[in-house]
């Protein structure tokens, strides 16, 4: 019998300046997550991290085209797939 | 005029150009109100359609999604849904999407759509579009959705008219009208958008959808703008960011607080000039006094925050307009963070040290709620400009001219102090706030970083004219009406047998030609009538409660006169001691008088470097300025905010200037 390993997640936190990575699931209340999802970042979607802020936080993303800022306590709550 | 027949409704997320094509739509014929019993605006603007016909447009606020998690978005489901009372719904929904990202905009427009309202579809920004290599095959939308879809780029003005064609077509009652709303060529019955957006609640299956129209109808995917990557990589860059971003705050911050004041002076001596006029043209007596020293006054107290006003909103239009406050935003979230405030509450605190006023009114950039309370109720502890002819005063006259270590002069020193405790104060009480009666759990922080436009000179030039009526009509107001009150209680009652023999001897000495004499007994006269009015009796009721703070019942004129103005106190005082009130000599000539006073009863003197170091303390922190409680009377929507402001700041300045006159007299200074 072949183990398929589940592929590797960590958090959007600690993916890397201009990395891509797939959505997987949102940790948290619904209401964080939903509004997430409004946005576009449903389970499956490719987003990129682009930057850091100067300060080290929040950090900035693309979903589906557009740019968006998240604080990084909130990148932990997203866990991803890197790629 | 008739009123507008129908109500049409702009709905999309921000950054969509919902504003600018809003702008395009009405022109001048806009206001801006409050929805009633919440803080969020209501912009409304007629406009008159193709066959003559007037509907009334609505901006709504932007939104990301139909599930509301803030007041704004309550708005525009309540509104979509027809369940706002005062708004009665909308006959038609314009839904605005920004052309240059299909994919993320059209979800939103689903959600609109399936409320089953009459809607249009507008494809905005479709230069940009077009530009970046995007087509879109506007008659296949139009098919797939079932309502017009109109491909118009509000900036230029290009298929706005075709819009206001669609606006004016005969429409039924709910979608799957398509034909009849003028859209459908074809003429093929439109498919209800409920089967385009199964599930209203599920995002994912939503976006699954919006992916499959997008693979139909764009032919060309975006790609991030190679532009906006480069100009993003300057302007949030490790270093470059912050100190470009340090450089525009500068320039905001020394265009209120410097380049406003020749346009303030002219105003200031245009209602000079008018009150002039009035005491000339009038003959002496209650009604010249009222309208040249109190409705005047007050108008020129209105008048003279319009400079700061008009300045400010012209850079705050251009820094959102331009995409640049969310980058500032994005820079500063760490470092404001620290104290519990957004970014966004950088700016508006910075135009604090000139003034409140505009510095409150900036704060509507702020999203959450609570954020934005918090910032106004931390803003007037700013040391403005209005403060600083007092600690001119005081400084002047009781901070010796010394320098520590050879160099640091006290009076710089006693000056930097005292921006630096407001800075404390406002930090301190924001901390509290935030734990207190402003608690409630972090707002999500999810900010769109939108692409960078370059802004139009309607949309500048309009958001400029709407802060401005709105402070006109609803802090304006109240301006004038406190003005009038406080000129009553300096004023009456009149006639006081001191005041009656100073003004004969007054003018018997002008008829014998005395000017220097006459122009003496003339301010003793007005020293007397003030010291005798209901506003000198108010002095001497609050004596015993500001007495611990070490002053007496003319300090007590004093901060209730400056309620109109911190730099009032000045004038005021000058006309307690019988000085000339109005020019440049009220300071200096007080300088020199002040430490001289003696107190009749005890013949100790009455202000003492301690006293002066006390009094400044209650200025750094008390809520000395009817124009900051009316203008958060007006931003609040209520006075509940404004009152707590009031009590918060005097009962904090109270406690401060105690334990700084008591505990100096603890220690033996005098």
């Amino acid at each position: 019998m072949i183990a398929i390993e589940p592929p590797i997640t960590r958090t959007l936190s600690t993916v890397a300046s201009g990395a891509r990575a797939l959505v997987l699931r949102i940790d948290g209340d619904e209401h964080f997550a939903r509004r997430l999802m409004d946005l576009g970042m449903t389970p499956g979607t490719e987003i990129a991290l682009v930057r850091r802020a100067p300060f080290g936080d929040p950090i900035e993303l693309v979903v589906r085209g557009s740019h968006f800022s998240i604080r990084r306590s909130e990148a932990d709550r997203i866990h991803v797939e890197a790629l | 005029m008739s009123k507008p027949s129908e109500r049409v409704a702009l709905v999309g997320s921000p950054n969509s150009g919902k504003s600018s094509l809003f702008n395009r739509l009405t022109g001048l014929r806009q206001k801006v109100a409050n929805y009633p019993g919440v803080t969020v605006e209501k912009t409304v603007g007629d406009c008159v359609l193709p066959s003559g016909r007037r509907i009334e447009l609505l901006d709504l606020p932007g939104t990301y999604s139909m599930a509301p998690r803030s007041p704004d978005e309550q708005i525009v489901r309540d509104v979509l849904e027809g369940r706002r009372e005062s708004t009665d719904g909308a006959d038609l929904v314009v839904a605005v999407v920004d052309a240059t990202n299909l994919e993320r905009q059209l979800y939103l427009a689903l959600q609109i759509l399936s409320t089953g309202r009459p809607a249009i579809l507008v494809l905005n920004l479709i230069d940009a579009a077009e530009a970046e290599g995007i087509a879109i095959d506007v008659p296949a939308l139009t098919r797939r959705l079932g309502v017009p879809v109109l491909a118009v780029s509000a900036k230029t003005g290009r298929g706005v008219d075709r819009l206001r064609e669609a606006m004016d077509a005969p429409r039924g009652n709910g979608h799957g009208n398509g034909a009849a709303n003028g859209g459908m060529a074809d003429g093929t019955p439109a498919p209800p958008i409920a089967a385009l957006l199964a599930d209203p609640n599920d995002p994912a299956r939503g976006y699954k959808d919006v992916e499959a129209i997008v693979r139909e109808v764009v032919r060309r995917r975006p790609k991030p703008n190679p532009l906006r990557i480069r100009i993003d990589h300057v302007l949030t860059h490790r270093v470059l960011g912050p100190a470009i971003f340090l450089l525009l705050m500068a320039t905001v911050f020394q265009s209120i607080y410097a380049w406003a004041t020749p346009a303030m002076d002219v105003i200031d001596a245009g209602f000079t000039a008018l009150s002039g006029g009035v005491r000339a043209a009038l003959p002496p007596g209650p009604l010249q006094s009222l309208i040249a020293d109190g409705m005047i006054a007050g108008a020129g107290t209105v008048a003279s925050f319009l400079p700061q006003l008009v300045i400010l909103f012209f850079f705050l239009a251009l820094l959102e307009d331009s995409g640049y406050m969310a980058r500032a935003a994005f820079i500063m979230d760490r470092v404001m963070g620290a104290v519990g405030l957004p970014g966004r509450a950088f700016l508006p605190l910075l135009s604090s040290f000139a003034c409140a006023i505009p510095g409150i009114m900036a704060t509507r950039t702020i999203e959450s709620r609570n954020d934005r309370l918090t910032t106004i109720l931390i803003a007037p502890f700013m040391s403005c400009s209005a403060r600083l002819p007092v600690y001119a005063l005081l400084i002047g006259a009781f901070i010796p001219d010394k320098h520590l270590l050879g160099f640091v002069g006290l009076r710089g020193l006693t000056l930097l102090a005292l921006y630096l405790f407001g800075i404390a104060a406002a930090l301190a009480v924001a901390w509290v706030l935030k734990r207190t009666v402003l608690r409630g759990r972090r707002p999500l922080y999810v900010m769109e970083l939108p692409p960078y436009r370059v802004p139009t000179w309607r949309s500048v030039l309009l958001t400029i004219r709407n802060r401005c009526v709105l402070f006109l009509k609803r802090a304006g107001t109240v301006i004038v009406a406190v003005s009038i009150v406080l000129w009553f209680l300096a004023t009456y009652p009149s006639g006081h047998p001191e005041t009656r023999a100073l003004e004969a001897q007054a003018r018997a000495a002008a008829a014998a030609g005395a000017t220097t004499e006459a122009a003496r007994l003339g301010d003793a006269a007005a020293g007397a009538a003030l010291r005798h009015s209901f506003a000198g009796m108010l002095g001497h009721v609050i004596e015993p409660a500001i007495r611990p703070l070490g002053f007496d019942w003319k300090i007590g004129i004093g901060l209730i006169s400056s309620f109109a103005a911190r730099e009032v106190m000045v004038s005021t005082m000058a006309t307690i001691y019988n000085l000339e009130s109005r020019g440049n000599e009220a300071s200096a000539s007080l300088r020199r008088i002040l430490p001289g006073v003696t107190d009749p009863r005890t013949g100790l003197p009455v202000y003492t470097p301690l006293v002066a170091v006390s009094l400044m303390v209650f200025f750094a922190l008390a809520c000395q300025c009817m124009s900051t409680v009316a203008v958060v009377r007006r931003e609040t929507n209520s006075w509940r905010w404004p009152i707590f402001m009031l009590v918060l700041m005097n009962v904090m300045a109270w406690g401060a200037s105690f334990l700084v006159y008591q505990g100096g007299r603890m220690l033996g200074w005098v």
